[in-house]
């Protein structure tokens, strides 16, 4: 199961690689929330996926499952939301004022 | 008593929360503001004082013993950090009570400060990597803010590069803590270091270290520094000064951190690379700072310099070298601070950042022109200003390791800065006066008190090195020896 997670992520990782290279800046914000799932499934696959019980004294198992990726795992997520808000809202304004959302226009010019 | 670490924290953060309820009320908020930043200084010297003559300081937050909680760790270093922090932002923000336009004013520049300045401080104080990881988050968030507030076309356009990149470049930070913490099984800096230390630096451990290297490097402007020059110049000049002083020294702290706290096995690999990084680094940086015409593209390019030549000392790794780089450090976000402010005050008066447009200022602002020209000997390392101790230290170290090529690179760049930063003094200050009668007297009074604080700082670090040099060996007695640090946090000191 962790093989197939681990695929999966790294096919992830390749479209998010490719969305973040456009010039296209709502693809670019695509790209980066793909990024980041990519991630956050890498980082539970490769920690070990459900070993054991929960980890709670209660369960009374021999075995528990490490909380801490999970835990990550929520943090980040947290931070990433609010990014892509803050990004989508930053991109929304500049298109309203620059007219565009082309990168490659978004190079800047020395008169101002 | 360990519990006085967290107010670096939290007395910016709540009075940050605060302002937010009395938005109108700008005085108020300039009062609230400075008052925080006070305490916070007071608090973080008593803990300098507090180590100097006791142990590291260490926080278990909540409660939980070591390598299950989060730490904060007060070592010598941090503790100087924080407090060069806080009162570089104090300066900054002394410069900006005048010259922030109302507009941002009453949009929350001044929580957004303070909240950056939370982040900055929980970054050095931090004793966990993925609760640096958080901090580095709430700063940036600031910091995005801080760059695109008045929403000029410029500040738009920069900061949608400046969040691009720096997303990418948490989101590597993520996935380079995943990778330690399968390899490692811990996230505690120093029971990483410890288990890093038991099962040797093998090949796998040395790549983590490199996506952290990428990571940091992206962060503090470090080779990989593209997008600085353009996102440095976008914000209004006391943001500006804020960041130059700020952000990327962060960076260079989280560097000199990882690499003499957890990877410091392997030298002859990892150091070689950060030396040849920042060889790389400090030429390109002083090519851009020759070639270009604008006072803020100029400073910032010096911002990339002083990196490179820090993390030149780090790359070494003698102990004398790695004082060096941390007495360094200190100057360089005094110095810093000085130069942005001033050169903010010079755009202020003259309306552009053109130097070509620039001439005469010396007869209308003299105390500016010389707090400028202290500041560009500040730069170069002119005795008896304190650059000149952390360039001395760093090159003896450096040359009794036999690095001669990059000290003399080195060497030239430190020539180059003297002449991008004198090449600013001699357009805006010497020639004719082009000024008209109404701009003489328009703006930059607000430079000089922070101005004059920043010189006499400077020249008492430099002047006052042997009194200063007992902080710095502390500092460096445990970036040279960390089983001081892991001793600290792993075994319990009774309070």
């Amino acid at each position: 199961m962790e093989t197939l997670i681990i695929i999966l992520s790294g096919i992830l990782f390749t479209i998010a690689t490719y969305l973040i290279l456009n010039k296209n800046f709502l693809r670019i914000v695509l790209g980066l929330t793909l990024f980041s799932h990519a991630t956050h499934m890498m980082l539970m696959a490769i920690n070990g996926l459900k070993r054991g019980g929960a980890p709670l004294l209660g369960e009374r198992t021999d075995v528990y499952t490490d909380p801490i990726p999970q835990a990550l795992i929520l943090t980040s997520i947290v931070i990433s939301f609010a990014l892509t808000a803050l990004l989508l809202v930053l991109g929304y304004r500049t298109y309203i004022e620059l007219g565009t959302d082309n990168m490659k226009k978004l190079r800047g010019e020395s008169h101002e | 008593m360990s519990n006085l670490l967290i107010y670096p924290i939290i007395v910016p953060l709540l009075t940050a929360m605060v302002l937010v309820f009395v938005r109108d009320r700008i005085k108020l908020q300039q009062w609230l503001t400075v008052l925080s930043l006070l305490i916070t200084i007071g608090i973080s010297l008593y803990n300098i004082y507090y180590v100097s003559t006791e142990h590291i300081l260490v926080l278990e937050l909540g409660g939980w013993s070591a390598p299950y909680g989060i730490v904060l760790v007060g070592d010598m270093m941090s503790l100087i950090l924080v407090t060069v922090a806080c009162f570089v932002s104090l300066m900054c923000l002394l410069y900006g009570f005048q010259s922030i336009e109302m507009g941002h004013k009453k949009h929350f520049i001044y929580p957004m400060i303070l909240i950056l300045v939370t982040g900055v401080n929980g970054s050095f104080l931090t004793g966990d990597i993925f609760n640096l990881f958080v901090f580095f988050e709430v700063m940036l968030i600031a910091s995005y803010v801080l760059i695109a507030l008045g929403g000029k076309k410029i500040q738009l356009r920069e900061s949608i590069k400046y969040v691009l990149i720096n997303v990418v470049s948490s989101t590597l930070f993520v996935i380079a803590t995943a990778y330690l913490y399968a390899a490692t099984g811990t996230l505690n800096m120093a029971h990483l270091s410890q288990r890093i230390a038991e099962v040797g630096q093998d090949g796998l451990l040395t790549a983590i270290s490199f996506l952290y290297l990428i990571v940091f490097g992206l962060k503090s402007g470090l080779l990989l520094f593209y997008w600085l020059p353009g996102s440095y110049s976008a914000p209004s000049p006391p943001v500006a000064a804020l960041f130059a002083a700020l952000l990327t020294k962060v960076g260079v702290y989280t560097v000199i951190r990882t690499f003499t706290l957890m990877f410091y096995h392997q030298p002859e690999i990892t150091h070689t690379v950060i030396l040849w990084m920042a060889a790389i680094t400090m030429i390109l940086g002083a090519l851009g700072a020759v070639s270009h015409w604008e006072i803020k593209k100029i400073l910032a390019y010096n911002v990339i310099i002083s990196v490179g030549f820090i993390l030149f000392g780090l790359a070494v790794g003698t102990e004398q070298s790695l004082s060096g780089s941390f007495y360094y450090l200190i100057h360089d976000m005094l110095s810093k601070a000085l130069i942005f402010i001033t050169g903010g005050a010079i755009i202020n008066i003259f309306g552009t950042d053109k130097l070509k447009e620039f001439s005469g200022l010396i007869l209308f602002r003299p105390l500016l022109g010389w707090l400028f020209f202290i500041g560009v000997l500040a730069l170069a390392g002119v005795p008896p200003l304190s650059g000149f101790v952390g360039k001395v230290k760093i090159l003896q170290g450096a040359l009794s390791a036999g690095e001669l090529a990059v000290s003399i690179i080195g060497l030239l760049t430190s020539l180059m800065v003297l002449y991008s930063v004198l090449k600013i003094f001699i357009h805006s200050f010497w020639g004719e006066t082009l000024m008209s009668e109404g701009q003489e007297y328009s703006t930059g009074k607000s430079a000089l008190l922070p101005g004059t604080i920043l010189v006499a700082s400077l020249f008492a670090l430099g002047i006052g090195a042997e009194w200063v040099n007992p902080y710095i060996a502390q500092a460096t007695e445990v970036m040279v020896n960390p089983s001081l640090y892991i001793e600290a946090v792993l075994t319990k000191i009774s309070p």
